[in-house]
């Protein structure tokens, strides 16, 4: 029996259109956007003006606290302006313009092909680094890696677990990267291992990546406390909690961090852009990006420059497909719709999906049929039915008894809802109002 | 090319499954038994079928366009499961115009005076047939003579209106099982009773495809015959003479038409499968009361109404395991 989270999931269709597309290196734009904001936490602060001359990987914005990261120039040329420009979250977010010109990289910057497997670095020395190269969790949530790396007072991280699952449909960037740089993030997840003090390394990976599977536990074989465990496919095993559980059995408890369970979480690509940060000293300003679709010409997983328009990666691929009616930023579970194609690439952006018309289309809601099949497939047991009617009816306390901030916005009730009911976007309303009054009451 | 694409918050897939797709599944999972009822009661069961679907799509369409002002909604499925439901539960020589004031009763006040699909609180069929009970006990009680595609008039006794009259009478259960069916007559469906309710085995073929098509899950079926079974098994180990043995318990009386059919009416049941196995035990315990120690011969028709009023409370009490809590 392969391993999988317990309470709920579904399992939408993979279309996987790119697993077998190697990554190739995405053409250098004109322009780049660099949001200072690219991460939970506070945005960075600009370092540069306009008329600035910039190299690759110089430090452009830098952490404003420590919930925040250091924001790097993806590319060599001239600041065009510090200004503001649209993010994937349709909000006008700070940012630098930056003209290409040439591709000049910081010295510093190893740019050999070559594999630096050793290294004699304490604990500090490698989340130092982690935090000055302003790596942030790859996975989509972006959470800055050097927080997570410290646990609080009083607990202890006794094992890390790696995200290789890429549970959202459609989306290969991670896959991609195992299967060509398996060295490069075993060798990441050793210095994390460091960074923690921990001895052991499990690698998650979803079953339907049998070769990334086998690539990994071959390849761990020569890197001591590191492990491969295979699980059966179910979204959202991404999920931290779901992963955690999925792989040691253990739940974190409700409202509680991950460490309480003594494992931390990072992604693949998180571990690929530590490598790159430590051995390579090269800051993280590019990442792989899946750009895909049903009808996108050329699917392709490129790796991209931050801050790179979404335009040039869609003219890559091919161009933009007749007909298309919505553009998500990540997967089609978790996703963002880009109202515009001009929007950025960033260190969150996992992919680009393109949705046909008919796809995008929501299908009228009709009455809830109360048949159970939200509550049953709720990964945190939540009733979502139940959820809805009472954010609905605004009716907050309840939502708050009936444990609405345990809630992942994994979508897999809106997924299953036979009425198509927009479950999640009444709970998300609900979460947000119930969040509101917590804080106001804690102040 | 317009630029304009659509903005709405994820997730940007739905699966394939729709409230229609779920609600025809039903109605497949019905039909070996209803062809079985026109194999047994001859045309007449088709008759009494055809009616009460009509009927009871009828009053859909009218209340909820000229009363509740609505768009009617009489393809979802759900007023047709209510019509072969309710032609189930009423004998296959049921006068034409009491099937018509019985579809009232389930359409009417079953299902849309509560507002609607979702929002009754009892299943639509039972109310139905409950008001027809209560009105009409002589018709509702009146079955067909079995004659293999012929109704000739005469009516007889179900098999536990056999036992119930006959304990009443304080005849010993051995000379009682005389006159029933024997246990693979009433497996296959030879015997007397509602139109839907005879044959256990067809009944249960639609409830393996409502299984494997995940129209409905093994909760309250499973603990309604469990429990039916275990209580009558009880009574009837500790006197054989006074309890009937409990197969004709499982076997007759619209046991498995209920257990698989009405109480599963996901509208009307709790959300959560411990829910569901409180409801179905329920369900299981007020039965056989019923037909033990009460006035009426059946009874799964009232435990699953009487359960349907428990399961708000039941959704109320029962939540599903929270994802880190005990
Ligand atoms: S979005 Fe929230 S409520 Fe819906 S299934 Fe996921 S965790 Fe449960
Ligand atoms: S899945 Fe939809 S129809 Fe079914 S109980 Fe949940 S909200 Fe109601």
């Amino acid at each position: 029996m392969l391993k999988t989270f317990k309470i709920g999931g579904v399992h939408p269709p993979e279309n996987k259109l790119t697993s077998g597309n190697p990554i190739e290196i995405l053409p250098l734009p004109k322009t780049v956007f660099i949001p200072v904001a690219q991460h939970i936490g506070a945005p960075a602060v600009p370092l540069v003006k306009k008329g600035d001359a910039v190299k690759a990987g110089q430090l452009i914005a830098k952490s404003s606290s420590f919930v925040s990261t250091n924001i790097h120039s993806s590319v060599s040329g001239t600041v065009k302006r510090v200004d503001f420009q649209a993010d994937s979250s349709g909000y006008p977010k700070q940012g630098i313009y930056v003209d290409v010109q040439g591709d000049e990289w910081l010295e510093e910057i190893d740019q050999s092909k070559d594999l630096v497997k050793t290294f004699d670095f304490d604990s500090e020395t490698i989340v130092k680094k982690i935090q000055e190269a302003g790596i942030v969790g790859l996975g989509g949530a972006t959470f800055p890696t050097h927080v997570k790396l410290i646990p609080p007072k009083g607990m202890k991280a006794e094992v890390l677990l790696i995200n290789g699952v890429e549970c959202e449909p459609y989306l290969t960037s991670d896959h991609r990267l195992m299967l060509e740089k398996p060295d490069e993030i075993l060798i990441g997840i050793q210095l994390l291992m460091k960074a923690m003090n921990v001895e052991k390394a499990v690698i998650g990976i979803e079953n339907n990546k049998p070769d990334a599977i086998k690539l990994l536990s071959e390849k761990a074989k020569e890197y001591k406390g590191i492990s491969v465990t295979a699980l059966k496919v179910k979204y959202p095993q991404g999920g931290e909690k779901q992963l955690i559980k999925a792989v040691t059995g253990k739940e974190v408890p409700p409202g509680g961090l991950p460490i309480a369970t003594g494992a931390v979480v990072n992604n693949v690509g998180t571990a690929f852009a530590v490598y790159e940060a430590i051995q390579k000293n090269k800051p993280l300003f590019e990442r792989v990006v899946t750009i895909t679709g049903k009808n996108v010409a050329k699917p392709s997983n490129f790796l991209v420059r931050i801050g790179t328009p979404t335009s040039e990666l869609l003219e890559a691929a091919g161009g933009m497909p007749e007909n298309t009616g919505k553009i998500i930023s990540g997967g089609p579970m978790m996703g963002r719709a880009l109202a515009s194609i001009d929007v950025p690439v960033t260190k969150g952006t996992s992919g680009v999906l393109l949705m046909q018309k008919e796809e995008a289309k929501r299908d009228t809601v009709l009455a809830c049929i109360r048949c159970s099949r939200c509550v049953s497939v709720c990964p945190m047991g939540l009733e979502p039915y139940l959820l809805m009617t009472l954010s609905e009816k605004q009716i907050f306390d309840r939502c708050e008894s009936n444990h609405i901030m345990d809630c992942i916005e994994c979508g897999s009730c809106s997924y299953t809802c036979p009425s198509d009911r927009p479950l999640l976007d009444y709970i998300r309303f609900g979460k947000g109002k119930v969040g509101q009054i917590i804080r106001s009451r804690n102040k | 090319m317009s630029n304009l694409f659509t903005v709405s918050p994820s997730p940007h897939v739905h699966s394939a499954e729709t409230t229609s797709k779920i609600m025809y599944r039903v109605v497949y999972a019905m039909i070996p038994a209803l062809l079985w009822s026109v194999f047994v009661f001859g045309l007449d069961a088709l008759r009494v079928t055809l009616i009460a679907i009509v009927a009871c799509l009828a009053f859909e369409y009218v209340i909820q366009k000229y009363l509740m002002k609505i768009k009617p909604m009489i393809t979802d499925g759900s007023a047709l499961i209510t019509g072969i439901l309710l032609a189930f539960n009423v004998p296959a020589n049921l006068p034409w115009w009491i099937i018509i004031i019985g579809a009232l009763a389930a359409v009417g006040i079953g299902k849309l005076s509560f507002g609607g699909l979702g929002s009754n609180i009892f299943n639509p069929a039972l109310v139905g047939r409950v008001f027809l009970l209560i009105s009409f006990p002589v018709q509702m009680t009146s079955w067909p003579v079995l004659s293999e595609g012929e109704v000739d008039g005469l009516t007889t006794a179900t098999p536990l209106g056999i036992i119930k009259e006959g304990l009443t009478s304080g005849t010993p259960v051995s000379q009682i099982a005389q006159d029933l069916p024997s246990s693979t007559d009433m497996l296959l469906g030879q015997m007397s009773g509602s139109l839907g309710e005879i044959s256990a085995l067809l009944l249960i073929l639609g409830g393996v495809y409502m299984l494997i098509k995940k129209v409905i899950t093994w909760h309250i079926p499973v603990s309604v015959i469990v429990t039916v079974a275990a209580i009558a098994a009880l009574f009837w180990l500790i006197d054989p003479e006074r309890y009937v043995n409990p197969i004709y318990h499982i076997l007759t009386g619209g046991l498995m038409l209920g257990a698989i059919y009405m109480a599963t009416d996901m509208v009307t049941s709790p959300m959560t499968p411990k829910g569901q196995l409180i409801f179905g035990a329920g369900i299981g315990i007020i039965t056989i009361s019923i037909r033990m120690f009460g006035a009426y011969p059946e009874g799964i028709s009232f435990a699953i109404l009487i359960m349907n009023a428990f399961t708000p409370l039941i959704n109320n009490y029962v939540k599903p395991k929270r994802f880190g809590g005990n």
